[in-house]
């Protein structure tokens, strides 16, 4: 059967989008997986493996920063675009599509608060 | 001092009291009837359950659907080219809501414009397929061997899972007792709703009932389309159409707009206008450019239909209770009809979660959605009547074939050209941001530019007739 599927396809270790770029828009995760990834001084570190429906990206949407880190793809992937102009242009109309978002940042920032707590806890 | 428009947060407040003081507000234990289970109806009850559940809010939801979308043919098919555009699969995926590969029939990554003068690919500006060529039902007459999803199936399915109800009921009426709706089913059976939201397009007869209503709800005004299936081999099929939507710039008298869409075994060919009749239908498929891009005399037609499109508004697509989404109410011109079905369906089903179900709430709440796309139609009537008359001329036609070929040739080139074609024919930007860029200086230089290399080819072929 010929591919229905939507996005772009990505090939093992292809990087999606990198480190320190600057961005318009954020991405989604149809099939696959995908690696993200940070690099210092110190070297490359894993920050946590997406799979199929989860999202990347997003703070370039709500900021005007670079990337913060690299996502690359682990194996074959597919991922979907979507553009800063085509998601604001619909959040000024339905505010309400944000907090689908909002609801992952929130999931994100709890996971960050028990990592700090968890590196809090190992230093002291 | 200038008073902002927008409502204010206190407005908000102030309408909740409103809706309350009339008992207008959905409480636990209210029940909602959603007419049709089409995209617009499943938008509504899944975006209306989820909302709920968010406040805690306990409500029932039937959705009356009497078709099977698992069914092949008409009896399962909304009658519709299927097309999910390139806005819509970005808000819906960042709703949450992905389209599976079984749904998406073909990831859409080009537009091929067709016309006497020549051909033009334009691809995706994103470098991906954004688009899905799928089924609303599953699939066409004969299509029960290929591998299919519906669409509509699966859009229910999303519904259901937030627990709304699918009852196979037909209804015979809708009366009107001390305030509330009633609907009366085949059965004899008679429910009683707080909410009736009616997503039942404008291809069903529930329509006509609404006239029982004592509000007076004007039916949209509505013409016919035509819609065809034909069926190759997949590889045939990739080989002829590709993973490109084929459009046509005709200069066949009354003819307006059709696209040939491929989808997996199968090629979706939809004409649309104010003229259609089977002899526009038979000139076009028979046109030589048709011809050049598909074979239409030798590819089988396994299943027509002629459905009615909506073509305008309905005046007040809202009443006390009663709600229209989607075709039934307001829908895009000619484009993005599904992109319609879920504004319209999650406008309605915010403003009867947290502002009420009152002929006010949605008039403050949900008209607004519904008036952006009024207005936007009226640009996109400008739009459509000026394409009328650039296809028309030979010349206009070869213009705009020069610079969108140009376009796509050149690496780093302003796509003014392109984007016109590709966003008027996929439906993916408002018409009034179109509109707003045939204003770029960069467009009207390029366009007289080409406009006037369009003249030179044609008064020198004139004068080689002339002179045999």
């Amino acid at each position: 059967m010929v591919s229905g599927a939507l996005g772009k396809f990505y090939v093992d270790g292809e990087v999606i989008i990198r480190q320190g770029n600057t961005g318009d828009s954020m991405y989604v995760v149809q099939s696959g997986r995908v690696e993200v990834i940070q690099s210092s001084e110190t070297g490359e570190q894993h920050l946590a493996f997406l799979e199929a429906g989860d999202f990347f990206g997003e703070m370039a949407v709500f900021e005007k920063e670079v990337r913060s880190a690299s996502v690359r793809a682990a194996g074959e992937s597919r991922v979907l675009k979507i553009d800063k102009k085509t998601l604001l242009r619909r959040i000024r109309e339905d505010p309400l599509l944000a907090v689908n978002l909002l609801k992952t940042m929130s999931h994100r920032i709890r996971y960050l608060n028990g990592e700090v707590a968890r590196h809090k806890d190992t230093h002291l | 001092m200038k008073l902002s428009s927008e409502p204010s947060v206190a407005d908000s407040f102030s309408s909740i009291s409103e809706s309350e003081e009339k008992d207008f507000t959905l409480q636990d234990g209210s029940r909602v009837a959603v007419i049709g289970g089409g995209p617009s109806g499943s938008f509504f009850s899944y975006f209306l359950l989820k909302m709920a559940d968010a406040i805690d809010l306990d409500i029932e939801v039937d959705i009356f659907e009497p078709r099977s979308f698992k069914r092949c043919g008409p009896g399962g098919c909304n009658h519709c080219g299927g097309v999910v555009s390139e806005s819509l699969v970005q808000i819906l995926a960042a709703e949450g809501i992905n389209l599976p590969r079984s749904v998406v029939q073909r990831g859409i990554e080009s537009y091929q414009v067709h016309m006497d003068v020549g051909d033009v690919t334009i691809e995706s500006p994103a470098g991906e397929q954004r688009i899905a060529a799928l089924y609303r039902g599953n699939g066409p007459r004969e299509g029960a061997d290929a591998p299919l999803e519906s669409f509509d199936g699966y859009l229910q399915g999303m519904a259901t899972e937030q627990g709304a109800r699918i009852v196979r009921k037909l209804i015979t009426g809708v009366e009107w007792k001390e305030e509330y709706p009633h609907l009366m089913l085949a059965n004899g059976e008679e429910r009683r709703y707080d909410l009736v939201a009616v997503a039942a397009g404008v291809n069903s007869n529930f329509i006509n009932l609404l006239e029982d209503l004592p509000d007076d709800f004007e039916p949209p005004r509505t013409t016919r389309g035509y819609i065809c299936e034909f069926r190759l081999s997949e590889k045939d099929m990739l080989k002829t159409l590709g993973k490109a939507v084929h459009v046509f710039l005709l200069s066949i008298p009354r003819f307006e707009f059709a696209a040939i869409i491929p989808k997996g075994e199968f090629a979706t060919v939809v004409m649309v206008g104010e003229d259609l009749d089977q002899e526009l239908v038979h000139a076009f498929l028979q046109d030589p450019v048709v011809q050049r891009c598909f074979p239409t005399d030798t590819a089988p037609c396994v299943c027509s239909c002629s459905p009615l499109i909506n073509l305008g508004a309905r005046k007040r697509p809202y009443g006390n209770r009663v709600v229209m989404v989607g075709d039934s109410g307001i829908t895009r011109l000619y484009k993005d009809g599904i992109g319609s079905a879920f504004r319209t369906g999650k406008a309605a089903a915010t403003t009867a979660v947290f502002q009420g179900v009152s002929k006010e709430a949605f008039a403050k709440h949900f008209w607004p959605t519904c008036k952006s796309i009024v207005n936007d139609n009226n640009v996109g009537k400008v739009m459509f009547a000026t394409n009328t008359v650039f296809k028309h001329s030979r010349i206009t036609r070869r213009a705009m074939l020069r610079m969108a070929q140009r376009e796509q040739a050149k690496t780093g080139a302003k796509p003014h050209m392109s984007s016109l074609l590709w966003n008027m024919f996929t439906g993916s930007a408002p018409y009034v941001e179109m509109f707003r860029g045939t204003f770029h200086p960069g467009f009207i230089g390029n366009l007289l530019m080409n406009l006037a290399v369009s003249i030179w080819p044609a008064r020198n072929s004139k004068k080689v007739d002339e002179h045999g």
